[in-house]
């Protein structure tokens, strides 16, 4: 019933091409060689001509390969017994459970019409006030994590993924470290969370192809449980892996590469994994968070920049922390003006102030004399970057608003921080100038003192200070 | 007319190869033919007995063989009373009867009126049996909402044309014959309010163009104020991702001072347009009294969208703002962002195998860029009226770099520049508009020399910032000093805007004319300090002052009040007498 062929003309890359008349574009076909047995998709018609993608690679395929077409495109099958599992990229089991059959469905549908979307207005916390507080993560949003290769980008996703309060788990992985793929298998298994997840697992050692399937078959699978009304999470990691599976596919078929070898469509494609995430009318939500490495940390590389034109914001973790300037989130205005009445002032204030730190900071370097108010700058970074900042920090919104309030009394006049009169009156912590005192130098003795005391005597203050000092 | 067909004799990706019998014209829509699907394409080029065609849907399924059949039409919009408060994709498709149709999912294949056909509306007859009218001229109007929609002779129409029959009052559908005409031969055609237009081509029914000349009030004050935007001009917001172009763009199509707001929005995020579409329906346009959606068409092609239509959405939408010109109305068309636009056309030129210039974009690419610009324009229509389209186009440069094809083919032919800055942004001062790098070609609400004297004090203020950076403050002059926290002070109170607070978000001409002055006056004041410190003190108190102003109503007395404590603080450290 289905057509077979056995003559395989040109090989080049993971691409071959034989004859055969009647074929459908995108149709699937199974390739078996003396190496074994992969799918392969139609991704070229040229008269009776037919090129095929191979998704093992076409390494050991032979010109007598036997081709064998389905007459369907890639589908993957789709039930609640997905959940606690883990495949490849294509779909096979990666466990030892068995392979599923039954509730197929295509991979890279059609988009939603947008039409059919709601305003995403549900903030996802994560107890990171650099995310809670500057950039909130919402239900439904598209949102990548920037970073430099060997930054805790993973432990980070791992992180959200099990504070979030989401219905289903979806991690895809592409060129994954096999020590990672364990690190989240077995975060998400010690915490419960396996059995709520589907992990799509494809790592440095697998075919490049199957790459290319993986935030497909993630965002299909997502789209189901959606629709059912479920609160579906998918992390993808690292889509830099699957940006160059890309380039290496166009690269073969002799693509004209627009940017850094990569090809011309690399917008289009991103956008259209990235769009997936949605929050239905009536129905559930996909949220998409997507580790994103920078080739040379350079934020223009053509993949971040991409992926930032396409993405709702983006978290950048620089030095294991997230970084206030650069990182965004698009959505944040959609939920913080419901949270409580003081968050997009303290959002505002704090980060305008530490720019000003940032800038006295670069004053310091150079060698000049510290004002009195770049002596305030300082001693606020400092504290911000220990109690905000840290990823260590664990706390939830309102705690992390009222420790805002607390750093801004600590350090400066209500009217150096450039908030508007009536917020000062309502939120301003109420305190007489003694308690002030006691408590600037009861809690944070060393940051205060510093600055005064910095020419005189350093050696004291090395001693009360942690180890990074003494140096 | 005889219909042409082919046969598909290659695919790839979104682009068919079609070999033909007969006729066949460049950027004639064909159908290809999928079971019973029919699959909407372009053809983009034309070799021998083979056309190139850009599907406007995905192509999965298509094999070698199937026909294609050729419609003998450009890609055209439909044009009539109706559009306003419509939301469609890029080849004026209405999303919501979509969703209706087909649920969550975009399905391809399903192609619906533009225009309700079964709606009726009230026409009233203006031209008379026996009139001679050309292209564009009245037929008659109907109400469209808050609007006098003109029922025009078709612009297709050549010459000149005799009104024999024309309706009286009464109610039509849009395919409803309402007039008969005939030209010099005596040839009779029948027209309803409805028409079709081929979208890459420009309209131009009216009597001439003219200079843009009267400032199109955005409320923008670092745009209405620095670099201002003509009724009929053209401008253009470059800018790395996340600097600001989206909101600057949303904010203006709600209060921009135009009577109707075009927004494409073209291969940038959906979730962005929801936005539009939900909130729109909801808000008041002051202007008005009626909600902002009555002046509003949307077109959606978003950027999981499909490609090949994406680059039809930019000309779909200016098909329609160049229709409501002819109208007499003053149109504002809002394009985000053109860089996914010209991608696409990369993408097609890619698969066709093009020559590439630079970046890979195809060597036509800034003729394309000028010519879509040149359809902006201010018009004297036949009847002596006046309408315009103005069109502000976003552009997502590739690493935010301004050097690259199409931020710099769009610089050579707009009006107006508001380049955004990365520095800006990350700062938080929105609207990010580099307040050095921007340029207008037109005229500002404010006086212009206010306007020199401010950019004076932003450009040393900025110039000494960089000086203290590396001098240090001690050895900066206090008077360099001064001049530095007056730009800053002028940058956070007058350049910065909120786009959040209802007051701040908007402020029209008449505001800023009286704000600019009072700030302008400030920042003319000499002034002396015991130290910086206490200069520094000042300047604080002055701009948290100053923003309790921009958010107090003009007509509320904390207006005044504030005002007048403004210039008692000055006051206090003037050394003028
Ligand atoms: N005028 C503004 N006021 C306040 N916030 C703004 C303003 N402009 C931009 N932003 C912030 O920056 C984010 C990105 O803006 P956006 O217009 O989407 O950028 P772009 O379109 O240039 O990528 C917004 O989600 C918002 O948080
Ligand atoms: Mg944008």
């Amino acid at each position: 019933m289905n057509k077979l062929y056995h003559k395989v003309d040109n090989i080049a890359g993971n691409v071959i091409t034989l004859r055969a008349p009647g074929i459908k574009y995108r149709e699937l076909a199974e390739v078996t060689s003396r190496t074994g047995t992969s799918l392969a998709q139609v991704i070229r018609l040229q008269n009776e001509e037919v090129s095929l993608q191979v998704f093992a690679g076409a390494r050991g395929v032979a010109t007598d390969a036997r081709v064998r077409f389905l007459a369907r495109p890639m589908q993957i099958p789709y039930s609640e017994s997905l959940l606690g599992r883990v495949f490849t990229g294509a779909g096979k089991p990666r466990d030892k459970g068995p392979t599923l059959h039954g509730g197929e469905v295509p991979i890279g549908g059609p988009s939603v019409n947008p039409a059919k979307r709601i305003i995403p207005r549900n903030m996802v916390r994560t107890g990171i006030p650099m995310i809670d507080v500057f950039n909130t993560l919402v239900e439904s949003q598209k949102l990548p994590i920037f970073a430099r290769a060997g930054e805790p980008f993973n432990p980070m996703l791992a992180r959200i993924a099990l504070q979030a309060e989401v219905d289903v788990i979806i991690l895809g992985s592409m060129g994954l470290k096999h020590d990672d793929y364990l690190y989240f298998r077995d975060t998400l298994e010690e915490s419960g969370a396996l059995s709520r997840s589907v992990m799509f697992v494809h790592t440095a050692a697998d075919p490049v192809v199957e790459c290319l399937l993986v935030p497909d078959v993630c965002l299909a699978v997502a789209e189901q449980f959606a629709l059912e009304g479920k609160r579906v999470l998918t992390l993808l990691t690292d889509m830099t892996n699957f940006a160059d599976a890309m380039k290496e596919i166009a690269i073969t078929m002799e693509q004209i590469p627009s940017n850094r070898g990569y090809p011309g469509d690399l917008y289009s494609q991103l956008a259209a994994r990235y769009e997936k995430a949605v929050d239905f009318d009536t129905a559930g939500s996909i949220t998409i968070l997507a580790a994103t490495t920078m080739p040379g940390d350079d934020v223009t590389h053509p993949v971040p920049d991409n992926t930032g034109y396409i993405t709702e914001g983006q978290f950048y973790l620089s030095g294991g922390r997230i970084e206030p300037f650069g990182s965004l989130s698009r959505l944040k205005q959609q939920v913080n003006k419901d949270t409580r009445d003081d968050h997009r002032v303290i959002m505002d204030s704090l980060i305008q102030l530490f720019a000003g730190y940032r800038e006295t900071l670069e004053k310091q370097t150079m060698g000049f004399r510290m004002s009195k108010w770049d002596q305030k700058l300082l001693k606020y970074g400092q504290r911000f970057e220990k109690e905000m900042m840290d990823l260590s920090v664990n706390i939830p919104l309102e705690k992390a608003l009222d420790l805002g309030w607390e750093i801004l009394a600590d350090c400066f006049d209500p009217m150096e921080t450039d908030i508007q009169s009536d917020v000062i009156e309502k939120f301003w912590p109420k305190r007489n100038a003694k308690d002030a005192e006691e408590k600037e130098s009861g809690e944070d003795k060393t940051d205060t003192k510093k600055p005064a005391t910095k020419d005189e005597k350093p050696e004291q203050d090395e001693q009360s200070n942690s180890d990074k000092d003494k140096e | 007319m005889n219909q042409t067909s082919g046969k598909i004799a290659g695919i790839n990706g979104n682009m068919i190869t079609v070999a033909f019998e007969g006729a066949v014209s460049q950027n004639e829509v064909g159908y290809a033919c999928l079971d019973d699907l029919r699959l909407m394409c372009e053809v983009v080029r034309i070799r021998g007995k083979k056309a190139d065609m850009q599907v406007f849907e995905d192509t999965t399924d298509l094999s070698i063989g199937d026909t294609v059949e050729f419609t003998g039409e450009l890609l055209s919009a439909e044009l009539g009373p109706g559009l306003l408060t419509q939301v469609y994709d890029g080849l004026q498709n209405p999303l919501p009867r979509l969703a209706e149709q087909c649920g969550f999912f975009l399905q391809r294949g399903v192609y619906l009126d533009a225009l309700p056909r079964e709606q009726k509306w009230s026409f009233s007859p203006t031209a008379k049996v026996g009139d001679t009218l050309t292209a564009g001229e009245t037929l008659g109007t109907v109400p469209e909402g808050i609007f006098e929609h003109r029922i025009m002779v078709p612009f297709s129409l050549p010459g000149n044309w005799k009104v024999e029959k024309i309706a009286g009052k009464g109610d039509f559908t849009v395919t409803d014959t309402i007039a008969t005409l005939s030209d010099e031969q005596g040839h009779e055609t029948n027209v309803s309010m409805m028409q079709r237009w081929p979208v890459k081509l420009p309209i131009q029914a009216y009597a001439e163009r003219l200079r843009p000349e009267d400032t199109l009030v955005t409320k923008v004050r670092s745009v209405d104020t620095f670099f201002p935007v003509a009724k009929g001009g053209t401008y253009c917001i470059p800018g790395p991702f996340g600097a600001g172009k989206t909101v600057l763009q949303q904010l203006t199509s709600r209060n921009a001072d135009v009577d109707i707001v075009i927004i494409a929005a073209c291969g940038e995020r959906a979730g962005e347009v929801v936005e539009t579409l939900r909130e729109f329906p909801e808000l008041t346009d002051p202007r008005t009294g009626k909600s902002l959606m009555e002046r509003t068409v949307i077109i959606c092609n978003t950027s999981s969208m499909p490609v090949a239509a994406r680059e039809a959405s930019v000309y779909t939408g200016v098909t329609l703002a160049g229709y409501y010109r002819q109208m007499g109305l003053n149109v504002l068309l809002l394009a985000d962002s053109t860089s996914r636009w010209a991608q696409a056309l990369r993408e097609t030129s890619g698969r066709l195998e093009e020559i590439p210039g630079e970046e890979a974009f195809p060597a036509y690419l800034e003729s394309v860029i000028a010519s879509f610009y040149e359809r902006g324009g201010i018009v004297r229509l036949k009847d002596g009226s006046i309408g315009s389209v103005t069109i502000g186009g976003t552009v997502s440069p590739a690493g935010g770099n301004f050097d690259e094809p199409v931020t710099q083919a769009t610089l050579k032919v707009v009006g107006a520049f508001h380049g955004l800055s990365r520095a800006r942004s990350d700062a938080r001062r929105y609207p990010a508009i580099d307040p050095i790098d921007s340029w207008s070609k037109y005229p500002s609400v404010v006086d212009q020399e206010d306007i020199a004297f401010a950019r004076d004090i932003i450009k040393r203020g900025t110039e000494i910032g960089q000086m203290i950076k590396v001098v240090g403050e001690e050895g900066t002059a206090m008077d360099d000093f001064i001049v530095h926290l007056k730009g800053e002070y002028l940058d956070a109170v007058y350049l910065q805007q909120s786009g959040f607070d209802p007051i701040d978000a908007a402020t029209d001409a008449d505001r800023q004319k009286t704000v600019f002055h009072v700030t302008t006056e400030f920042l003319r004041t000499p002034m002396s300090f015991k130290d910086k410190e206490e200069a520094r003190h000042f300047f604080h108190q002055l701009t948290q002052l100053h923003k309790d102003w921009n958010r107090a109503s003009m007509e509320d007395d904390a207006f005044k009040e504030i005002e007048k404590k403004l210039r008692n603080l000055v006051g206090e450290v003037s050394t003028d007498e």
